[in-house]
């Protein structure tokens, strides 16, 4: 393991996404996306909705195949089967009649993958348990899944996704449907997550305020290009502009970013690509 | 004592060769059911249970015809049918109500074309009876063929049961993981097939809805354990099936007529009634906030929604 690194290599970023387009039945949905992520860092990738965020994080999973470039996880070309990444789907809907307690849910991210019945073992169940603790589920561990709130579902897929030890974790919109105070407490917990267990977390989202205080960079997805960077050199208007293809404009209101589209481009401007940010 | 035992097991019961026989074929095949029911049930696959029912019957009155067993027939058509359904997109959910409906349309007019032929081939009216509402006292096949199929039907469950779990909470997370998810929601409609096939035999094609899903939907209102879930419905169904097969053979001494009513009627009829008594409570337990120990004060502070 050790012969493979030189010491005075420069450590292999977690996430290399190069030159990845996609195209659906006719659709340019990203075009020449190109971004890295570093071990342990904290990666926001945020953009209207529509903008290929959900399509971006599928090609990263290998669930979408790209038309053009590549993705390698730890300088490796991604394989089919690779347990190095966790995923966080946007919408899981967990059945309120499934029989199922919060645990379960856990222990399934460990082995569900592998064929036949599941079999109980100390070993297991440990590691189910200081996952569970990790992410302050504790006190629901033996909840039905079904009947938790939002946020609590939201911690449990997260320790779901964790329990494989993942060096990288995605989430698809794991706030879109949180009251804020819960999405705060989410947005916390992965970023703690991210520094104690040294795991890269990309995170989409169409509204970055919430995730501000925590970014150590930011994928900007726009009309399916991309420009990443940290926060302060992607969220200015002339690279969103330029992204946009039109003028936008970022504002700074009480501490918090808003984008707004400029004088003359709301009319023109597609409603899809309409620039995040502005609402929340 | 002696007149409540002969009051409740009329005289012969357990010395009867055809009843031992329904016994233990009933009591396998509502196994079967009940492990395949539970997913059927977490999948929301319904619809597709009872569809392959109803291909089941035009597969048995179908084979019939053709001088094979009924359950050839029904197993071997309910494969074919899981196979078209997979095929034209039972793996999409908006699909899936679609390719049902297409295939149970199609298998409901095969099995009127086919019943009308039995019956005018054979001049009796029992071929109707017989596939779609079972005959558990007369069943053509052997033993050891139905423990194969059974024994079939729960080795594929028992092999894919992690990833069809999986796959069951969330199809995006199964194949993150590498999990063939097409594939195991195939191998498990074949499977689902088979189950339905080998109730078909018991309490009917058209009954085998009530035998895959009533003792699952039971079973889950009672636990929230994936395994305990699957033991209870077992024992709903097999209890259902040994309840109904002794209330028709009883029903046979209850009038001066000395008419035994169908056992499909018994099986459905006491299944339903363990769904309607376990109903309630859960209605009433799931109205209860999830039960938390003392209150715990945690790192966040936030507060648990029920």
């Amino acid at each position: 393991m050790t012969e493979h690194a030189p010491a005075s290599a420069p450590a292999t970023d977690v996430l290399d996404v190069a030159g990845v387009s996609v195209s659906l039945s006719g659709r340019q949905i990203l075009d020449d996306v190109s971004f890295a992520v570093g071990a342990g860092q904290f990666t926001g990738l945020i953009g209207p909705n529509g903008a290929g965020k959900t399509t971006l994080l599928r090609v990263i999973l290998g669930l979408q195949r790209a038309s053009a470039g590549t993705v390698a996880l730890a300088g490796q070309p991604r394989s089919r089967r690779d347990s190095s990444v966790g995923y966080v789907p946007q919408k899981v809907l967990l059945d309120p009649d499934m029989p199922m307690r919060a645990r379960d849910l856990v222990a399934l991210g460990a082995d569900g993958h592998r064929f036949g019945v599941p079999i109980r073992s100390r070993a297991r169940r440990d590691a189910v348990a200081q996952m569970l603790h990790a992410v302050d589920a504790d006190r629901f561990a033996d909840a039905r899944v079904g009947l938790l709130s939002g946020g609590e579902q939201q911690r449990v897929l997260i320790a779901q996704a964790l329990i494989s030890q993942p060096k990288l974790l995605l989430l698809d919109e794991p706030l879109a449907n949180l009251d804020i105070r819960s999405g705060q407490e989410i947005v916390s917990l992965l970023a703690r997550i991210a520094a104690e267990q040294q795991v890269a977390v990309l995170l989409s989202a169409h509204e970055m305020n919430p995730l501000l205080p925590v970014m150590d960079r930011v994928v900007y997805l726009a009309g399916g290009r991309a420009a990443s960077g940290p926060a302060d050199q992607v969220i200015r208007a002339d690279v969103l502009s330029s992204l946009y293809g039109y003028h936008v404009d970022v504002l700074h209101v009480h501490g918090r970013v808003l984008v707004v589209a400029g004088p003359g481009a709301g009319q023109d401007a597609d409603l899809a690509a309409a620039p995040a940010g502005e609402t929340g | 004592m002696h007149e409540l035992y002969t009051w409740v097991f009329e005289p012969g019961f357990f010395t009867s060769g055809p009843v031992r026989t329904a016994l233990v074929i009933g009591g396998l095949t509502a196994v079967v059911s009940a492990v395949a029911g539970v997913f059927t049930v977490l999948r929301g696959q319904s619809f597709a249970g009872h569809s392959l029912g109803d291909v089941s019957a035009a597969g048995g009155s179908g084979a019939l015809l053709i001088g094979l067993t009924p359950l050839t027939g029904f197993i071997g058509l309910g494969v074919l049918g899981a196979g078209a359904m997979d095929l034209i997109g039972i793996q999409r959910v908006r699909g899936r109500d679609l390719a049902t409906g297409i295939v149970l349309g199609a298998a409901i007019g095969l099995t009127a074309l086919f019943l009308y032929l039995d019956t005018s081939a054979s001049a009796t009216t029992g071929a109707a009876q017989q596939i779609l509402f079972g005959s558990i006292f007369t069943i053509t096949s052997t033993l050891p063929v139905i423990i194969t199929f059974s024994a079939l039907a729960l080795g594929a469950i028992a092999l894919i049961w992690r990833p069809l779990l999986l796959a069951t909470v969330s199809s995006d997370i199964a194949a993150a993981r590498g999990v063939p998810v097409r594939l195991v929601g195939l191998a498990y409609m074949l499977a689902l097939a088979v189950a339905v096939g080998l109730s078909s035999l018991t309490v009917g094609a058209i009954l085998s809805t009530a035998l895959l899903i009533g003792p699952a939907a039971t079973s889950l209102h009672l636990t929230t354990r994936m395994g305990r879930a699957m033991v209870l419905a077992c024992l709903t169904g097999v209890a259902a099936t040994w309840a109904g097969i002794l209330l028709a053979y009883d029903s046979y001494y209850w009038g001066s007529a000395h008419q035994g009513l169908p056992v499909s009627f018994f099986i459905v009829a006491v299944i339903f009634a363990a769904y309607l008594l376990t109903a309630l409570p859960a209605r009433r337990a799931a109205a209860r906030p999830p039960e938390t120990a003392a209150p715990v004060t945690d790192a966040t502070g936030d507060q648990i929604a029920a």
